[in-house]
């Protein structure tokens, strides 16, 4: 053991600035008045912009930190810029929203920053310590926020149900990690992978292995361990759910990608099959309970499933040396589409919701593409990217994704792909059926944040899928180095 | 002195009682209770191993894992403290207001 460096701090400084700001951000926001919590919006939206500015400076370097238990690396780097970006995009549209819905407290946005501290811990993390413990600094301020419309009785139940399933998940991690430091007598991903390559005690290694991948099945809401999230989706403030449905995906995947790619690739002839069959179910049973949704909230927390799904295609091949780089980056250029159209879609929902919870069910759509052009036009382009339709950015993450699980020899799981992707085609055009050819009087809510944010993602989402090799080739370099 | 098979095998116990009660009891509080026997679970097994190997580890993983769970247990009161405040009960079968 020895002291850490002062360069070590480097490796850590987002997190630091982040972390520094967040807490002064607590005290300031004593000093707002009750009815002016925007600004504490304004100072935390500021705290993740100056931390972008230094994630991206950090573009191309690389170290370790404390001993190797946090690494900065071009895929933390890119996983911490996308889990920023989606931090502002949840601020803009919990702006206006939680002002309307009357629960414009301050606590809100210092939670969303210490999340966001999580999620970024938890791309940085090269030892199951730090993992678990960005785990839980990420799904604290989550259990909170899912709860935050109190005394509103279906914001409890999200939280109290979020908070259930979350602590039970907690439980296989803690346990499936002492399980693997029992058969390696390591906790960092590196000790795990040269104990594990030397071929030590097999049967309690995949066993804790397994139970660590149960516990994130159920952060990122794989099936089976799915259950929780229509109820919580549906139920926790529509800000958080956008929020929460992207973010922790992107740290739990990110966690997960790590893990089985540095510490575990000795154990994928065990578990590729466990992983192949987690991805089809997901993607069947998210794709096909979708259809019989009614309110669009549930929708798209199936749908959330059945993209989960989609992204669990690239762990599949990762024991395959040849094609696991590939197949990581393209789940990583995945996770960029989902992160878009995810955030866009959700805006719109957020400018259609009423207090109450009215203006939440599918046939409230009706009508809304004579009345708001723009904004049906909007949200054609993220349906059409949800299902993996020209010229979006969804189409391009499928073929990357398909392509990378054909290279690694499953064609299966790409048919299954495919298919569950017509399938999805016919709930996702239900929501563009009734915008463009029911009758109906909407009302939008008018707010220059979330029209901004709408606009901001279905232009990338259309746009770079004219260019999508500038960030595949970015996403390639950042997994270059992870092995 | 005790051999660590039989720490072991308890912890596997004591995870499984664990998720069992989760899964079968309907009082949150008791459902926490469960977990928070899976928690100790994997600490026994942690410093069971972390004294065969002879490492210090898997003891500061347990330090790390009581202090969060002490945060958690903070939360977790505090959401069901809420929902009683508004239902009157805490009942895990009652708590169907979301539906699809």
């Amino acid at each position: 053991m020895t002291q850490p460096e002062y360069t070590e701090y480097y490796t850590i400084l987002p997190l630091i600035i982040l972390v520094i700001w967040a807490c002064l951000l607590l005290l300031v926001d004593l000093f707002i008045p009750k009815d002016r919590k925007g600004i504490t919006g304004f100072l935390a939206a500021m705290g993740l912009a100056l931390t972008l500015g230094y994630s991206i400076s950090q573009i191309g370097r690389e170290g370790t930190g404390f001993n190797g238990m946090v690494v900065l690396d071009g895929f933390s780097t890119f996983i911490n810029i996308l889990i920023l970006i989606s931090g502002l995009l949840g601020i803009s549209l919990a702006y206006g929203y939680v002002k309307r819905m009357g629960i414009e407290r301050g606590e809100y946005y210092t939670l969303l920053l210490f999340s966001v501290t999580g999620m970024m811990l938890m791309a940085q993390a090269a030892d199951l310590i730090i993992v678990f413990l960005a785990l839980e600094l990420l799904s604290i301020p989550l259990y909170v926020l899912a709860a935050f419309a109190r005394p509103n009785l279906q914001s409890e139940e999200a939280g109290v149900k979020y908070f259930l399933l979350g602590a039970f998940a907690t439980g296989f991690v803690v346990y499936g990690t002492a399980l693997v430091f029992g058969a390696t007598g390591q906790t960092s991903f590196s000790g795990i992978f040269s104990a594990a390559s030397g071929g030590t005690s097999g049967l309690l290694l995949t066993i804790g292995a397994a139970l660590i991948l149960v516990g994130f099945g159920f952060k990122v809401a794989a099936v089976p361990f799915h259950m929780w999230t229509p109820d919580v989706y549906q139920g926790s403030p529509t800000a958080v759910t956008a929020f929460m449905s992207s973010g922790a995906k992107i740290a739990g995947f990110a966690a997960l990608l790590r893990v089985f790619a540095t510490a575990f690739p000795a154990l994928s002839a065990d578990l590729t099959n466990i992983l192949w069959v987690l991805a089809a179910l997901t993607m069947i049973v998210g794709n096909l309970t979708a259809i019989s949704q009614t309110n669009i909230k549930r929708m798209l927390a199936y749908s959330s499933i059945a993209h989960a799904g989609y992204i669990l295609m690239a762990f599949v091949p990762y024991g395959n040396k040849d094609v696991t780089s590939i197949s990581i980056a393209a789940g990583l250029f995945y996770l960029v589409t989902y992160v878009l159209t995810n955030f866009g879609t959700w805006a719109v929902v957020i400018a259609l919701e009423k207090a109450e919870g009215r203006g939440l069910e599918i046939a409230d759509y009706a009508g809304i593409a004579k009345k708001y052009p723009a904004l049906a036009a909007a949200m054609t382009v993220f349906m059409l990217s949800f299902i993996g339709f020209p010229p979006t950015l969804g189409m391009v993450g499928k073929f990357y994704l398909f392509r990378a699980v054909i290279a690694g020899g499953y064609s299966g799981l790409a048919i299954i792909g495919v298919v569950t992707s017509l399938v999805s085609a016919y709930y996702y055009l239900r929501v563009v059926v009734n915008m463009y050819m029911r009758e109906g009087d909407p009302v939008l809510e008018q707010e220059s944040w979330l029209g901004l944010t709408t606009a901001f993602t279905a232009i990338l989402t259309v746009a770079l899928s004219f260019v999508p090799q500038w960030l595949f080739l970015l996403a390639s370099t950042a997994v270059f180095r992870l092995f | 002195m005790v051999p660590v098979d039989y720490y072991v095998i308890l912890s596997a116990v004591l995870f499984a009682i664990g998720a069992m009660g989760v899964l079968s009891r309907r009082n949150p509080l008791i459902i926490f209770m469960s977990i928070e026997l899976m928690l100790n679970a994997g600490n026994l097994a942690f410093v069971a191993f972390s004294n065969m190997y002879k490492t210090f580890n898997g003891q500061i993983f347990v330090f790390f894992v009581i202090a969060v769970a002490a945060a958690e247990v903070a939360v977790g009161l505090a959401l069901i403290v809420e929902i009683f405040k508004t239902k009157k009960s805490i009942n895990i079968d009652e708590m169907n207001s979301l539906k699809g």
